[in-house]
């Protein structure tokens, strides 16, 4: 089976004043359809640059990167934003949420950006609602971000990268902003939506215990991949929350005591 | 994206703020506000010297009788015999004419009692009180009988009734003596001034054309006809004139005019003067409070920009393209500002009533006004919008995503 991901020596450099900063070094790395990778490796090993350049957010300096068939190594700006929003899915660290928005707004959002998709209003609603039901939020669609715990938001962040059925599903530190739990609940998703419906995730992250979640493991260092093996003794979520004692109560909801104070943007005006 | 969509999201946007939308929006109001009450004001001044220019008589249209030449020689102006009353009876009927009077002229000695004075002896007909707006201040013009009659009655100027019978009197009934003819006063016109060209015209006194013809001078022709025109664009009522007067008096084309035509270009200039300095300076105000509405609208969206850098590095992330950035930012800057103007519209409606009401100054807001304003307001937001929104546009997402 082919690759859907391919990186071929892959070198980004930075000018940062009067130095040349050189984040990548010659990547290599193939990832297959139904992979569950997790990318480590301590901070300024290279593993944001390399996320941003998977993400299409940047470009290499040289090297070549083929997602799904397509060379984006050298596509122009309004070509990647097309690629990020129908072959990848983000999911940050701070959630990254709109503000005053409601939790099926913010899922549709990437929806509103598909110019070719032609959706109506309806069926981008159903799209959305299908979206957050795989993350076990439906209940919760006309809830503001402010209203969601951490976890909460974080699932509807996850909705909203799964809503366009991308190719693959990158998450950046997904569990940086998380406690204990929440981050074994937002593992159980991923695994969940790997295991069963074969989406193919890219998990960067610094801590190796989350790193064990996946299938695969890629270290980082100097720009360069130091190592690449699948995980040995892989950590399974569902055991893991079953053995935890049961969780706290939902977060209040607003008007009924303190709002649970979590980050989202800063969305003014 | 849409622009329906683009337009929802623009709302929403604004909605989330409102505070500082209304603020932002003020400006607008204000800027359009001010145009709209500045548009009106201006054009009830505009409309009130008008008529004021109107009643010194733009719409006055001269021919005098003139071009005559004998053996080689030309006359001045008004030698010529040519022009008859019947010519001025035939002006009626050109269309736009609305009011005629025929002229003979001619000087003499006036004395009253033991006062005497030379002035000049303005044969007219009926209606020309109303061709230069001037009213009497005793007793009355003379009638239509008296033209017909040719009688020997004669209207004042001022200046003569104050030489002949000192002010504050009433000389009406009183005999003059014009030629060493007698003539009775039958009224004093009230006093006007001088002239555009700084002749006094209250010295002088009326008496029928008929009058001037038959019993002063003994000629058969009169030396010109006053017009007023219906409306104060005159030049195609004079051509009119013109026409009229040639077939009358039988001239080839080609053949040279024996009348001259007249029209008071100087005053209408001087009107359309006032009106255009009225405009630009209009233009001025409108110019400047939109400019500060405009800059209050750029620098929110500056300021909105900034604050929403993640919103954008996500909305960019997620599939948005530069494009669909600026849009979203300049529907948002178009929006705060139509809504502005919008609003700036009715205010500036109250504002012009209010100014009518409690100030008795005159207004006239011009229907164009309005679109003018709401252009205005839309080029504005574009314009000033514009900015803010590439910046966004701009921004790389990776940075954008990292802004805190």
């Amino acid at each position: 089976m082919a690759p859907i991901l391919q990186v071929r020596d892959l070198v980004k450099t930075y000018a940062v004043g009067e130095h040349t900063v050189r984040a990548l070094r010659g990547a290599n790395m193939d990832v297959r359809a139904g992979e569950f990778v997790a990318i480590t490796g301590p901070s300024g090993s290279g593993k944001s640059t390399l996320m941003h350049i998977l993400g299409c957010l940047d470009r290499p300096t040289s090297g070549q990167y083929i997602l799904d068939g397509n060379d984006v190594s050298r596509m122009s700006k309004d070509e990647l934003a097309v690629i990020r929003n129908r072959k990848i899915g983000f999911v940050f660290q701070g959630f990254n949420l709109l503000s005053r928005t409601t939790a099926i707004d913010n899922v549709e959002l990437p929806l509103l950006y598909n110019g070719s998709l032609k959706m109506k209003t309806a069926d981008r609603h159903k799209t959305a609602m299908e979206a957050l039901n795989s993350v076990g939020l439906s209940d919760r669609y006309d809830h503001f971000p402010n209203q969601l715990s951490g976890g909460q938001q974080q699932r509807v962040a996850i909705a909203r990268a799964l809503v366009t059925q991308p190719t693959i599903l990158l998450a950046d530190e997904p569990t940086g902003n998380l406690d204990t739990r929440t981050s074994i609940e937002v593992m159980d998703i991923f695994q969940t939506l790997n295991k069963e419906r074969g989406i193919t995730i890219l998990l960067i992250t610094h801590e190796m215990d989350i790193a064990e979640y996946g299938t695969r493991y890629v270290r980082f260092r100097d720009g360069r991949i130091q190592a690449d093996s699948p995980v040995a003794r892989r950590r399974d979520a569902k055991i893991e929350l079953a053995a935890l004692p049961p969780p706290e109560e939902d977060p209040p909801i607003p008007g009924s005591g303190d709002p649970v104070p979590v980050e989202h943007l800063g969305g003014v005006v | 994206m849409s622009i329906l969509m683009t337009l929802r999201i623009a709302l929403k946007a604004l909605n989330r703020n409102k505070l500082r939308t209304m603020l932002t929006m003020l400006g607008m109001i204000i800027g359009v506000g001010a145009v709209i009450t500045m548009v009106a004001i201006g054009k009830g001044a505009q409309t009130t010297i008008e008529e004021q220019v109107k009643a010194a008589g733009t719409n006055m249209i001269n021919i005098n009788a003139g071009n005559f030449s004998q053996g080689g020689v030309r006359m001045g102006q008004g030698m010529s015999s040519r022009l008859k009353p019947e010519d001025a009876e035939a002006l009626r009927a050109v269309p736009g004419v609305q009011y005629v009077a025929a002229g003979a002229n001619t000087r003499g000695q006036v004395i009253a009692g033991n006062e005497n004075w030379s002035t000049q002896v303005q044969g007219t007909d009926v209606d020309m009180p109303m061709i230069r707006s001037w009213p009497v201040k005793y007793g009355a013009f003379f009638s239509p009988q008296d033209v017909r009659a040719a009688t020997k009655v004669a209207v004042l100027g001022n200046l003569v009734a104050e030489t002949l019978f000192g002010p504050e009197f009433d000389p009406t009934g009183e005999m003059i003596r014009i030629r060493n003819q007698p003539f009775r006063v039958i009224g004093v016109m009230a006093s006007k001034g001088q002239s555009g060209t700084g002749q006094d015209q209250d010295d002088v006194i009326f008496v029928p054309y008929t009058t001037v013809m038959k019993k002063l001078q003994g000629q058969q022709h009169i030396n010109n006809i006053t017009v007023s025109a219906a409306t104060p664009d005159v030049a195609p009522v004079a051509e009119a004139i013109a026409q009229t007067l040639r077939v009358r008096h039988e001239i080839m084309p080609g053949e040279p005019d024996d009348f001259m035509v007249r029209t008071l270009e100087e005053m209408a200039s001087v009107r359309s003067e006032t009106a255009r300095t009225m405009g630009t300076l209009l233009a001025a105000i409108a110019g400047v409070s939109l400019l500060v509405g405009g800059i209050g609208i750029m620098n929110i969206m500056l300021v909105s920009v900034t604050e929403r850098t993640r919103e954008i590095g996500l909305r960019m992330a997620i599939g948005a393209r530069g494009k669909d950035v600026l849009m979203q930012f300049l529907v948002e800057a178009v929006v705060l500002s139509l809504f502005g103007g919008m609003i700036g519209i009715a205010f500036g409606f109250g504002l012009a009533a209010a100014a009518e009401r409690f100030l008795q100054w005159p207004t006239t807001i011009p229907p164009n006004a309005i679109g003018m304003a709401f252009g205005f307001a839309a080029a504005t937001g574009v314009f000033f919008g514009f900015y803010p929104a590439r910046k966004a546009a701009r921004l790389d997402p990776i940075e954008a995503l990292r802004f805190e």
